[in-house]
């Protein structure tokens, strides 16, 4: 993989280890837009009133789809941003686990202990219920 | 090679946020952002600052946008699509972006002649392993200041809760 990685690219380091995951993002927008394009073609195309309807059998829809969201899912967006954050520092000790051994352990674990405690409180304060 | 790159996830970034600022549904415009956001990474990849990259797609693209589609949605999107759209503020917008591309042509254009330049440099194709040296000096060298981020996250999680709480009890 890498010969043939290094005869289309040159060498270059960065690039390198990121070529895979370029290939595979080409393969898959190739294969969305392909399909969509190729069903384009292939399928047959005769609209009818009932056909094009939302739901063909049933009551008509009362109003429109688009509707104002709860505030509540903005208080759930707002933990789920802070608990992203968590995982962002978790991301460099993941790489580094081996050179960093117990100690970098412990330590993590009392970085993820205190964001518990948030965690718990929002718990208990119903911040994540519907009621 | 690599130039090539660099032009394509620039031509993405700039045409993604052409579009973004023209679109007049507020969904398609956020949407527009997070593709912006992919290219951005694209381009700290290249720079060799992976860890930039992820915190590009996780945060930004994941965290942050999450929040504007929220916020897009607790308003009335389809009345301001209906709007006509108006341009008061054009003139300002205008010289305003004048001002600034002539701040970065006046900085980039000199070189590296400013003091601040001295000792960096910027280039394609830098030595990857960016995570890696952060890892060994974050969980170390910075070993408190990354528990203080503990705390200050903790202090935002319940700040929001106390805030948002009380409006949505009332």
């Amino acid at each position: 993989m890498q010969e043939f990685i290094s005869a289309f690219f040159g060498d270059y380091s960065v690039i390198n280890g990121y070529v895979p995951l370029f290939i595979f993002l080409l393969v898959a927008l190739g294969f969305a837009g392909g399909t969509l394009i190729a069903a384009l073609i292939i399928r047959p195309h005769k609209p009818y009133p009932e056909k094009l309807a939302p739901y063909e059998c049933g009551m008509p829809p009362l109003m429109e789809a688009h509707e104002r969201f709860s505030i509540r899912f903005y208080l759930l967006g707002i933990l789920f941003l802070l608990f992203d954050v968590e995982a962002m520092f978790l991301f460099p000790w993941a790489v580094k686990y081996d050179a960093l051994g117990l100690f970098g352990f412990i330590e993590m674990m009392l970085f993820i202990a205190i964001l518990l405690v948030g965690y718990f409180y929002a718990w208990r304060k119903g911040a994540l219920e519907w009621a | 090679m690599e130039l090539l790159f660099f032009y394509m996830f620039s031509a993405g970034i700039i045409g993604a946020s052409l579009l973004m600022v023209t679109r007049a549904n507020v969904i398609h415009a956020a949407l527009l952002l997070v593709l912006t956001f992919f290219f951005m990474s694209g381009i700290f990849i290249l720079a060799g600052a992976e860890f930039l990259a992820v915190v590009q797609v996780l945060l930004y693209a994941g965290g942050i946008m999450v929040l504007y589609l929220f916020s897009i949605m607790l308003m009335n999107v389809e009345v301001s699509v209906r709007l006509r759209q108006y341009h008061r503020q054009s003139f300002f917008a205008v010289a305003a972006s004048l001002i600034l591309i002539f701040e970065v042509w006046t900085v980039l254009g000199r070189g590296g002649s400013y003091p601040a330049f001295k000792g960096f440099s910027w280039q394609l194709g830098a030595t990857p392993g960016n995570v890696e040296a952060l890892g060994s000096v974050l969980y170390t060298k910075y070993l408190f200041p990354f528990e203080v981020a503990s705390i200050l996250l903790l202090a935002a999680m319940i700040g929001a809760i106390v805030l948002a709480k009380r409006t949505i009890d009332r």
